[in-house]
């Protein structure tokens, strides 16, 4: 106890450990110096984050996946440093919940410099945001990064007249390739540079309005009166919000000075201040860029990445990416991991192994059971989500990663807006959409990214509907493999259920359709390092989601094998498992649909293998299977995400679609004697 | 439909009758005093406005008539501020005049050029005219929503309109400024554009609300006042 005592003072005093009081004014021995990062989405934030901290962060092209806010430390010669991740943001003025949240750690939290890291080619589009930062009398150095693409592009950054027209700390970077790291380091553990005297300077109306609103701000805002007023001029309800809970009293005279300075202009006057933002920029960015020479001719990534949207080209492309994923997921994942795993490793040597110690040590066979059953903790929880899903989620992750941190799935977004239209989605929707492939449950976690309520709903209600997850998809690939007629009805019945039901939703739910908007960001060579710690990442939170439901289902199972719960729902599954013509078996893989989607899949698998399904039975199975209710995990989640009424009318609305389809296809096969 | 010739004091207060109703931000052109009660006669003789409940009030030819003249003072508000680049006191008095050349077709002319514009500077609908439904690809345009340029069309944002203003803050945010350049790249399956460096994906939808005066060998070397510049009040005298 004393020496954990001692440990911990020890630590308070290195500056290993904060105090825990986040209020401490500035940094002591008993407070580490913290260090935010701050960026619009695609300037390799993340990339830096994990150059200077070396532990990992979510590394992401898409806007909007870094939602999550990633903390590490920082060792910096004998300085210890909190390094804060935020998502990404193009404003100040929050619009999106990424950036509400990059707002707050802005805001919030005492900082000791805030690093605005930017795009070197992009440099006179994303200055406005460093004014912003200024204006906000925040600590800050500008970290100009990528600066291998600029100069590719024959783009030279003079970063020191950067520095001089700011007034700030300037490094520039390439944070992928290790350049300009020891001079980023070097100003980041530097103490905070005095504060900047640049102000951006606006139209008379808005300078008037600005002074005028200054003057009755007296309050902590932890912001500059100049920073609070110009959002105030912009209608920012944040900044109304936190006027409201300091001075109260003020607030009609500060609504009376902003609407008669909008009566001065047509537009909001978002536009005035963004436009005299971006003219102090642009003549920042002259002084600070210089065309060093012409641009470099294109690289394969360029000519890749010109392609990749094309209209005929891009859409060609698509197939090749389609069959990397099912090689990875199906060959690799299902095929060699899984029968290693599954067959080898648990079939042969642990199942019997563990078998044989367990009876020994319980010699009552309904508690063995619990164990090591037919439906065992061991030999069957384990099992399947060790030897079966995991391998399949882990390839299929590891080509999520692939795909995202090439840049390729913006693309893909712009390629698929215009069909996800129809379906009441926008082009981002692809995100969710693919991810699920992977996983469903962690995709309706990412619907988030999705502009409205209305959008995210659809999504929420496709992913459970007919994305099949990898677990399903392995096993599906992996029994329909041999028969590619099978394959061929099973993807079509699938997909045309997906884009009917979206069609019906888009023109059901009340609501505007959603925009499409994004940013294109290059195609880049993905580095293995993120790629391999953001698949670790992932399969940390599936196996934290994944495996105790696993062990939860089994114990359920064998609860309801002991009460005789489970035979009784069983037969009460048959006589509808019966009407779309499969096996009496097929029954309890439902049940265990209910309890772990995957797991029902793997049901179906080992069914099949011990002969029990075939042809036509086996189709309509895996139709059935793919549509039908979601996986406890993904219910669960739903409904925190969605609330239970919208929850509870997908699962209300999947069950009856997923039989009737599966009865349908039955008739169909039957009756059209279709032989598989 | 015979061309009605009514005189400028009869097409202002048929404005005045429509803007009354619009209840928008914009205030109506002067009309002069001394001719108001001609005018008014005018207006009543060729039946396009009625006495009702001892207010005048549009008949609905002079419902179609009004939405006429509010078209095209709207649209001289525009060519007026995206080419001329008039601003304040000087482009809003001009339009008052302007818009009584802009007769039948030549509107349609402008409304073209303008790239078939949905608003006026100030923000209020420009009555769309029979122009604005063909959506034919027209030759000579000057300004046009980035919707309709063709891939490799280079030019300027001159403004950006949409009814969301979220959309508008987004898009202010990702750089689509006023003056910022642009390329087209593709059509398909969205719309694809370099702005600066960068490269931008929008839907059609979006597209319509950004649009982009169109470069051209023969586009003014001095810098354009913003269109947004402020609106000093044109204001006759109360009452």
């Amino acid at each position: 106890m004393t020496a954990r005592a001692l440990e911990f003072v020890r630590d308070l005093l290195t500056g290993r450990r904060g105090c825990g009081c986040d209020t401490c004014p500035v940094a002591s021995p008993l407070r580490p110096r913290k260090l935010l990062l701050f960026g619009s989405p695609n300037v390799g934030k993340s990339v830096v984050f994990n150059q200077l901290t070396g532990s990992y962060a979510v590394v992401s092209n898409y806007p909007g996946t870094t939602v999550e806010v990633a903390r590490g430390r920082a060792r910096l010669g004998d300085l210890w440093l909190e390094v804060v991740d935020s998502p990404g943001a193009y404003s100040l003025a929050p619009l999106s919940e990424d950036e509400q949240v990059a707002q707050r750690l802005l805001l919030e939290e005492p900082l000791d410099l805030v690093l605005h890291v930017v795009d070197a080619k992009h440099l006179a589009r994303m200055l406005p945001l460093t004014l912003q930062l200024l204006e906000a009398r925040l600590p800050l150095a500008l970290d100009v990064n990528i600066i291998d693409e600029a100069e590719r592009a024959g783009l030279r950054v003079d970063s020191q007249a950067l520095s001089r027209s700011l007034g700030v700390p300037v490094v520039a970077t390439a944070a992928a390739r290790g350049v300009g790291l020891e001079r980023l380091r070097a100003v980041v553990s530097e103490p905070a540079p005095a504060m900047s005297t640049f102000t951006v300077e606006y139209p008379p109306p808005i300078e008037s309005a600005i002074g005028q609103i200054a003057k009755l701000l007296s309050g902590d805002y932890r912001n500059s009166p100049r920073a609070l007023a110009l959002l105030l001029l912009q209608r920012d309800h944040g900044a109304r919000a936190r006027l409201l809970r300091t001075q109260p009293e003020v607030a009609a005279e500060v609504d009376r000075i902003v609407a008669a300075a909008e009566s001065e202009y047509a537009q909001p006057l978002a536009f005035p201040i963004a436009l005299s933002r971006q003219q102090a920029a642009d003549r920042i960015a002259r002084r600070a860029l210089e065309q060093a020479g012409p641009p470099a001719r294109a690289t394969l990534a360029e000519v890749l990445g010109r392609l990749s949207i094309h209209p005929v080209a891009g859409i060609a492309m698509l197939p090749a990416v389609l069959l990397l994923i099912y090689l990875v997921v199906g060959r690799l994942g299902a095929g060699v991991m899984v029968d290693y795993l599954d067959k080898g490793l648990f079939g042969r040597h642990l199942n019997p192994a563990l078998t044989g110690f367990v009876s020994q040590l319980l010699p009552w066979p309904t508690w063995a059971a619990l164990f090591v059953g037919e439906y065992g903790l061991l030999t069957l929880g384990l099992r399947y989500a060790l030897a079966i899903i995991l391998p399949l989620v882990a390839a299929f992750f590891l080509t999520f990663a692939v795909l995202e941190d090439s840049g390729y799935l913006p693309r893909l977004a712009l390629l698929a807006d215009r069909l996800f239209k129809r379906i009441g989605l926008s082009g981002r929707a692809i995100i969710p959409m693919v991810l699920g492939l992977g996983c469903d449950t962690m995709a309706t976690v990412v619907t988030r990214v999705l502009g409205s309520r209305r959008e995210r709903l659809i999504a929420t209600f496709l992913l459970a509907l007919a994305i099949p997850c990898s677990a399903q998809l392995g096993v599906i690939l992996g029994l329909l493999s041999g028969h590619p007629l099978g394959l061929i009805i099973w993807a079509g019945v699938v997909l045309s259920v997906l884009l009917t039901s979206g069609f019906l939703a888009a023109r059901l739910l009340p609501g505007e359709r959603p925009r499409f908007y994004l940013e294109v960001p290059p195609l880049r060579l993905p580095s293995p390092r993120n790629v391999l710690l953001k698949t670790y990442s992932r399969l940390k939170w599936y196996a934290a989601e994944v495996i105790p439901l696993f062990l939860l289902a089994s114990v359920l199972i064998w609860v309801g094998e002991v009460t005789r719960l489970f035979p009784l729902l069983v037969a009460a599954l048959r006589p509808l498992v019966g009407a779309i013509g499969l096996p009496a078996q097929a029954a309890d893989a439902f049940l265990f649909g209910f309890l772990r989607r995957d797991y029902g899949a793997a049901r179906i698998f080992d069914i099949s293998s011990g002969g029990g399904l075939s042809g036509p039975a086996l189709l309509v199975a895996m139709v059935t299977i793919t549509l039908f209710i979601p996986c406890l995990a993904q219910f669960l989640v739903m409904q925190k995400e969605r609330g239970l009424r919208a929850a509870l009318a997908v699962g209300a609305i999947i069950l009856p679609l997923a039989f009737g389809v599966g009865f349908a296809l039955n008739l169909l096969l039957v009756g059209l004697r279709v032989q598989i | 439909m015979p061309e009605p010739g009514l005189s400028e004091a009869a097409e202002e207060l048929l404005a005045g009758l429509w803007l009354a109703r619009e209840n928008g931000p914009e205030p109506p052109c002067p009309v002069d005093e001394a001719s108001r009660p001609a005018a008014v006669r005018e207006l009543v003789e060729a039946g396009l406005v009625e006495e009702r409940e001892g207010l005048p009030s549009l008949t609905p030819a002079g419902e179609a008539e009004a939405s006429a003249v509010v078209r095209r003072e709207r649209l001289a508000e525009r060519l007026l501020a995206d080419v001329l680049a008039l601003g304040d006191q000087l482009a809003s008095e001009a339009a008052c005049r302007f818009e009584h050349l802009l007769r039948r077709g030549i509107d349609d002319r402008i409304c073209t050029l303008l790239g078939h514009p949905r608003v006026c500077p100030h923000g209020s609908p420009i009555p769309p005219g029979a122009c604005c439904q063909v959506g034919a690809e027209e030759a000579g345009k000057v300004v046009s929503s980035l919707a309709d340029l063709t891939p490799g069309q280079r030019g300027v944002i001159a403004y950006v309109h949409s009814r969301r203003r979220e959309m508008l803050h987004r898009l202010l945010a990702m750089g689509a400024l006023p003056g910022a350049p642009v390329l087209l790249r593709q059509r398909f399956p969205s719309y694809v554009f370099d702005l600066g460096q960068g490269q931008i994906a929008v839907d059609q939808e979006t597209a319509r609300d950004i649009y982009v005066r169109l470069s051209d060998e023969r586009a003014s070397t001095r810098p354009r006042r913003a269109w947004f510049a402020p609106r000093l009040r044109r204001r006759r005298g109360r009452g």
